[in-house]
């Protein structure tokens, strides 16, 4: 464990030190930000909704106490979704499509000797390959975790207008109760921790792929399963020390 | 010219290359001979930078390249091309992209009209000149090789590696891509290093060859020579073909007919 700890910081100091030029750096994470930001909108943006809709209804659901208003749910909604599932759930989600894509990309290549193609060809293959994915995880993270946050309390007020559990008024005026701008920087921060997690053991999974094409499966496996559990341990970290 | 000084390398204590010497002679093929599992692709590795030797030296051209400072390493990997035994092209870009690749990389200075000379020139002489926006999945595997040298030598490499160019080949693609290596090695007198098992390549273009046997070198010398050798590791693997070992017998039914062989295999009749 303390070993496999110390080769990913070595790995991700490798990835700092010799870097690539600007330009080759710009437009390598240009790139990795389309694969990871742009092709991940739909999943995104279906996931958050549904979660915002389920949200509203189960909470409708179990508020049956006629003393608690039932703008209550909007403002739960809200604060559920900004605090925790925006960020937590579109991480993990990513985790799984972008993780997995990420060390199996870098598995493949190891395994077909391209990265050795680079190391031969006097390139820095952990700044060229790793680092713009790690950049660009940084950067998309943030937005998608804001995409997923508007469209799960618009997918709570969908739901809630909808199946008729409230009226629009009501969950209105619960979103805009005693809203705490801190929690949006909040589950901002979340989102880049999470970011730099899932990109980065990704990366060192799929980096150290050794043997053939069952390895680089479970380099995939490995990534999403360790970032999942590393975004979890970091969700509790994050809770207990910035709230 | 490269010198291979006393190299030892081991894995998890099982020693795999046991004090290894040797010279490679630039304007040559130079070719590393051994069956598998001799260290042959540990020997190249260890060259190229790609693994660390336990002991030795390894040097280009009087520079020292192991335990050298990273600016002296890297600018001996920039004139490096290497040929890798499943060609490693890069999937996600074309055949011509994977060809200006390491010009983008490693001559900034290059303009992009420059760069595309550069890349159909070299996809030119592979005799790839049609093929430069294809895909890699999309082409031979004879095909791939071929752009794996053009990448290697777009650089305009003074080394160049190759590890077991002819695997999962048709013959006689295979000596198609021996002659380009040799024409090549010869057209720019560059240093050329070959790791094979192939004694068709040893016949085709064996100008300076070194057998690895267990980790150890156990002979050198040219193709002239390596029929006659007298280490009986040596004539195991060569004449565990039936075809060497029927050569080997015309040679010596009609005296002298081994040369009239490998000359007619030179010329580019091939066997």
């Amino acid at each position: 464990m303390l070993k496999t700890f110390g080769s990913f910081v070595l790995f991700l100091r490798g990835m700092v030190t010799r870097t690539e030029r600007f330009s080759v750096l710009w437009n390598r994470t240009i790139d990795e930000a389309i694969l990871i930001g742009v092709d991940s909108i739909v999943i995104v943006s279906i996931v958050s909704a549904f979660i915002g809709a389920v949200t509203c209804v189960q909470i409708a659901y179990n508020l049956t106490n006629p003393l608690i208003p039932q703008s209550t749910i909007g403002y739960m909604v809200r604060e559920m979704t900004i605090l925790e599932l925006a960020p937590t759930i579109t991480s993990i989600v990513l985790a799984g499509k972008v993780g997995s894509s990420i060390a199996g990309g870098l598995g493949t290549m190891r395994i077909t000797e391209q990265v050795s193609a680079l190391e031969v060809m006097g390139i820095n293959s952990t700044s060229y390959l790793v680092l713009p994915r790690i950049l660009a995880a940084l950067l998309m993270f943030p937005l998608l975790v804001i995409l997923a946050m508007l469209l799960s309390i618009l997918g709570g007020y969908l739901a809630g207008t909808l199946t008729g559990v409230m009226t629009a008024q009501d969950y209105i005026e619960g979103i805009r109760t005693d809203f705490i701008p801190y929690n949006i920087v909040f589950a901002l921060i979340k989102a880049v921790v999470f970011a730099f997690l899932v990109s980065g053991i990704s990366a060192f999974k799929g980096y150290y792929t050794t043997g053939g094409a069952l390895e680089v499966g479970a380099a995939s496996t490995g990534a999403v399963t360790n970032s999942i559990i590393a975004i979890l341990i970091a969700d509790f970290a994050l809770a207990a020390l910035l709230l | 010219m490269i010198e291979v000084s006393n190299i030892e390398k081991s894995f998890d204590g099982t020693p795999v290359l046991k004090g290894i010497s040797c010279v490679f002679e630039t304007g040559k093929c130079n070719l590393l001979l051994g069956g598998s599992g001799t260290g042959k692709s540990v020997l190249l590795q260890c060259i190229v930078g790609l693994m660390k030797p336990d002991i030795g030296s390894i040097t280009f051209d009087g520079t020292v390249y192991t335990n050298s400072k990273i600016d002296i390493r890297q600018e001996i990997r920039r004139k490096i091309g290497m040929l890798f035994q499943g060609s490693a092209l890069f999937d996600s870009m074309t055949v011509a992209q994977n060809v200006e690749f390491p010009l983008q990389m490693l001559t900034p200075e290059m303009s992009p009209e420059e760069r595309r000379e550069r890349v159909e020139f070299c996809l030119k002489r592979v005799g790839l000149e049609n093929a430069g926006n294809k895909m890699p999945a999309e082409i031979s595997g004879g095909m791939k090789k071929r752009v794996g040298i053009a990448r290697a030598i777009a650089p305009q490499c003074t080394y160049l590696f190759c590890d077991e160019p002819n695997s999962g080949l048709d013959p006689a693609t295979s000596i198609k891509i021996d002659n380009l290596i040799h024409e090549i090695t010869h057209e720019y007198n560059i240093t050329t290093v070959i790791v094979t098992h192939d004694m068709n390549s040893v016949i085709e273009i064996g100008e300076h060859i070194i057998f690895l046997h267990q980790g150890k070198k156990l002979w050198d010398g040219t193709k002239d020579e390596i029929l006659n050798a007298k280490v009986p590791e040596l004539r195991d693997f060569i004449f565990s073909s039936s075809l060497v070992r029927a050569a080997k017998r015309v040679d010596e039914e009609t005296e002298g007919g081994m040369a009239a062989f490998a000359e007619e295999s030179e010329s580019g009749g091939g066997i």
